[in-house]
């Protein structure tokens, strides 16, 4: 008995540094999405292209999509633009974009002038359906399944790393059980 | 004239540094106004890592205190409006975690700590407890013997 306790330093000790260990290199400025595994909310928000035309959540079913949250004001927005492009372009990924808080005018100018990586772009001036996807920062990019159900959010810029390490496996998955 | 101009400029502009102070709210009752002070002090804002709602000026903090704000005017219960901020931004909103099977160690463990504390202390108090009964008192012989020994006139000593 007494040797055991000789013993229990060294053992807090380990308990602790396993604790402290597991939580070195996690961000803690990336929340996990309270949203995963829930269908993404009801919204009825205009399109950003055609102010007539009405969308809402039906637009995500049918295959699985990236929404990716954006706007003109964002810089980091700017940086991951190009990555967006090229998923779009190259890799066929269906992207719809919401514009977060932002100008009609100033977002159209935008998408023609660095291009429309979007199969459609959500206008959200007031940042309700933002606020109900618990956007805290953009940018931030969702996998939505063909069901219309979160998969995963990714708050922080979309580039090559990213995509290859985090958000590709999760679109292949969501594709492989839908 | 100049002073008094540049007086007038003062008083003129100091409604402008109010400017950036965020949204006042009217409520009926100053229980309300209570009720919902304390509802911002003790939810969280996401985007910033140690600031409640009620401190913080970011634009999703003052999206959160207008939610918490239109709720209470709808009727909302406290429970209901945190569920619904919960709901959206995650159990990191709370700063007063619910008691359930993930948080219930960090909810228990000042109560573990004081408890294995408390445990230490009697085990310590009764282990000298029992070595004072265990050590009875020197008889007149042996005391003398003592004595002897720290006058350092131990002469029994092998040598």
């Amino acid at each position: 008995m007494k040797r055991f306790l000789l013993f229990l330093p060294l053992l807090v000790a380990l308990v602790l540094g396993v604790v402290l260990f597991a939580g070195i290199g996690k961000d803690p400025t990336k929340l996990e999405s309270a949203l995963i595994g829930k269908p993404v909310p009801e919204f009825s928000l205009a399109d950003l292209h055609t102010p007539e035309a009405t969308l809402d959540r039906s637009l995500f079913r049918g295959e699985v999509s990236l929404l990716n949250v954006w706007g003109t004001w964002c810089p980091s927005c700017r940086d991951e633009h190009d990555d967006l492009m090229w998923l779009a372009n190259e890799r066929g990924i269906s992207i719809i974009g919401l514009n977060y808080k932002d100008k009609r005018e100033d977002a159209l100018v935008w998408l023609d002038r660095l291009g429309d990586p979007y199969r459609t772009t959500i206008y959200d001036p007031k940042g309700t359906l933002g606020f109900d996807l618990g956007v805290y920062g953009a940018p931030e990019t969702f996998v939505i399944d063909a069901e219309g159900v979160v998969r995963y959010r990714h708050v922080g810029v979309v580039n090559p790393k990213v995509w290859e390490e985090t958000l590709l496996p999760v679109i292949e998955e969501a594709r492989g059980n839908s | 004239m100049f002073r008094f101009a540049l007086a007038i400029l003062f008083v003129l502009t100091a409604g402008l540094a109010q400017a950036d102070v965020a949204a006042v709210y009217d409520f009926d009752t100053r229980e309300q106004e209570v009720r919902y002070q304390n509802l911002i002090a003790e939810l969280r804002c996401p985007k910033c890592q140690n600031q409640n709602i009620a401190d913080s000026n970011a634009p999703i903090s003052q999206d959160m205190r207008n939610e918490v704000y239109r709720m209470m005017q709808a009727g909302a219960s406290n429970e209901e409006i945190v569920d619904a901020l919960v709901a959206r931004f995650g159990e990191f909103v709370r700063y007063k975690p619910e008691l359930d099977s993930r948080t219930f160690l960090l909810w228990a463990t000042p109560a573990i700590a004081v408890f294995g504390g408390l445990l230490v202390v009697a085990g310590v108090v009764i282990r000298a407890r029992r070595m004072e009964r265990q050590t009875t008192s020197l008889s007149a012989q042996e005391r003398a013997r003592a004595e002897q020994i720290l006058a350092g006139q131990d002469d029994s000593r092998e040598r």
